[in-house]
């Protein structure tokens, strides 16, 4: 495993971090939120917080699509796994998702019959050889993945395959990120953007933040150095009064986005009115659902869903983690009643929850970087 | 699932322009690559990938740095290859 004190621009790393340092007003407090849960498991992985000043804050944002699933959603699939005849798919980050009576790999030790698949394509080829089933993809996921489920449904449609449906839970980036800035919880300095997200959507989405809240928005990669640089571009806005929307990750992301990718899923899918997120509650317009034209191959439609919305368990806190208003190590059970082996709460599950992150390698950075920097 | 993962074309497949066999980290597997329409990738080139569709192209270097900076996450990395391997995408 590499820590910190390996990783390979340490010393680029360090003289950015001095560049940041000289920016900071002395006294002052900056919180910046990083929304994609990528960029959350490079920061500790890397432990990119000891390179910060104690006057800058990375908060975590709702940027990890396994974590914002609600328990209702995961009991409305293994309802769905339940029916005869059904073989239901889904990745493999989502088998460990607790729902209220267990996950799907509990669910399948009663019965059922719910797969691992790489991509949803791999869900459609499952279909085409297994004609006498259905199968259902549980498809979730933010702008990344909802193009992949568009296209899969789109090739189903054009075979013509009446035997495959899609349970569709993707979620959309911008109405979270909106929901946070008008909650009174938490007062934000500006945003380190999502860099796979974007580059489906592009930077314009991003606007109304820096035009609408005053907060500058920096679109970044996934590399440390790419965090740090993201950092001092937002600093650097703030010390000279801007509020803009800049890219970073230029050399992937495009400023208009993927047309090809947006085009799909405008053809497939639509707003949703409103969706429950985990911890989050209830959003507007912040996921998609199948448009009525693809009523054939919405789960959904298909099967007659309970749709009951079940609390979190009491003792669980990734709502406020979600938010940002707790760092992971502050929840009361984080490490102990739950761990990335018995997770009670969706951080805890995907590799992209601030908690696995953090409980993964957050808790070895502070020594690690103090270790290297006597050498 | 929501990291992005290099690969290299290797070919275009003749009788489906929309899937190419790419080269992931010396794994041969299939992709959609329906996605880049507007600027279709060639043999040579490089992509980035998610769940089996190819979202964006990118230059080598951008590759290597990805590559390198995948395989330091360790499992998260070797995890979504293990899927990969698993995908047979047609």
């Amino acid at each position: 495993m590499r820590f910190v004190d390996e990783f390979r621009d340490a010393a680029k790393a360090r003289a950015l971090s001095a560049k940041i340092t000289a920016l900071c007003e002395p006294g002052r407090q900056y919180k910046f939120m990083e929304v994609c849960g990528g960029h959350t498991h490079t920061i500790y992985k890397h432990g990119l917080e000891d390179y910060l000043p104690e006057n800058i804050t990375l908060v975590h944002g709702p940027g990890c699509p396994v974590c914002v699933i609600p328990m209702g959603r995961v009991d409305d699939s293994i309802h769905i796994a339940r029916q005869p005849g059904v073989l239901m798919t889904s990745f493999g980050d989502m088998m460990r998702v607790p729902g209220s009576g267990g996950n799907f790999f509990d669910s399948n030790a009663e019965g059922t019959n719910i797969r691992m698949v790489y991509s949803p394509l791999d869900s459609l080829k499952i279909a085409r050889q297994n004609p006498d089933l259905h199968v259902v993809f549980m498809a979730i996921g933010f702008e990344t993945t909802t193009p992949s489920t568009a296209m899969t449904v789109l090739r189903a449609a054009a075979e013509g395959i009446e035997n495959f449906s899609v349970f569709c839970n993707h979620v959309t980036i911008i109405p979270a990120i909106k929901a946070i800035l008008d909650s009174p919880d938490l007062r934000l300095d500006g945003f380190i953007g999502p860099g796979h997200v974007s580059t489906v959507i592009g930077c314009r989405p991003y606007e109304f933040i820096a035009r609408d809240y005053g907060k500058p928005v920096v679109v970044a990669g996934f590399e440390p150095l790419d965090i740090l640089q993201s950092i001092y571009q937002l600093m650097c806005q703030l010390v000279e009064n801007r509020s803009e929307v800049e890219n970073q990750y230029s050399r992937v992301v495009p400023w208009q986005g993927n047309p090809v990718a947006l085009k799909a899923i405008i053809e497939v899918m639509e707003l949703r009115p409103y969706f429950e997120w985990r911890g989050l509650g209830f959003i507007s317009h912040s996921a998609m659902r199948m448009r009525q034209k693809y009523a054939a191959y919405d789960a959904e439609r298909i099967f007659a869903l309970p749709g009951v919305r079940v609390a979190d368990p009491k003792a669980c806190q990734c709502g406020e983690v979600l938010k940002g208003v707790l760092k992971p190590w502050e929840c009361k059970v984080f490490g102990t009643a739950c761990t990335p082996e018995t997770p009670i709460g969706t951080c805890m599950v995907s590799p992209e929850g601030a908690c696995a992150a953090y409980y993964n390698f957050g808790r070895f950075s502070r020594q690690r970087v103090r270790e290297a920097s006597r050498v | 699932m929501c990291l992005g993962i290099p690969g290299e074309i290797v070919e275009i497949l003749e009788e489906r322009p929309d899937l190419a066999q790419v080269d992931v980290s010396g794994v041969k597997r299939t992709i959609n690559i329906g996605l880049l329409d507007d600027d279709p990738p060639r043999p040579g080139d490089w992509i980035l990938i998610h769940v089996g569709f190819a979202l964006s192209k990118i230059d080598e270097k951008e590759a290597a740095d990805a590559l390198e900076f995948l395989e330091s996450i360790g499992k998260a990395y070797e995890d979504e290859l293990a899927a990969l391997r698993d995908s047979e995408i047609d």
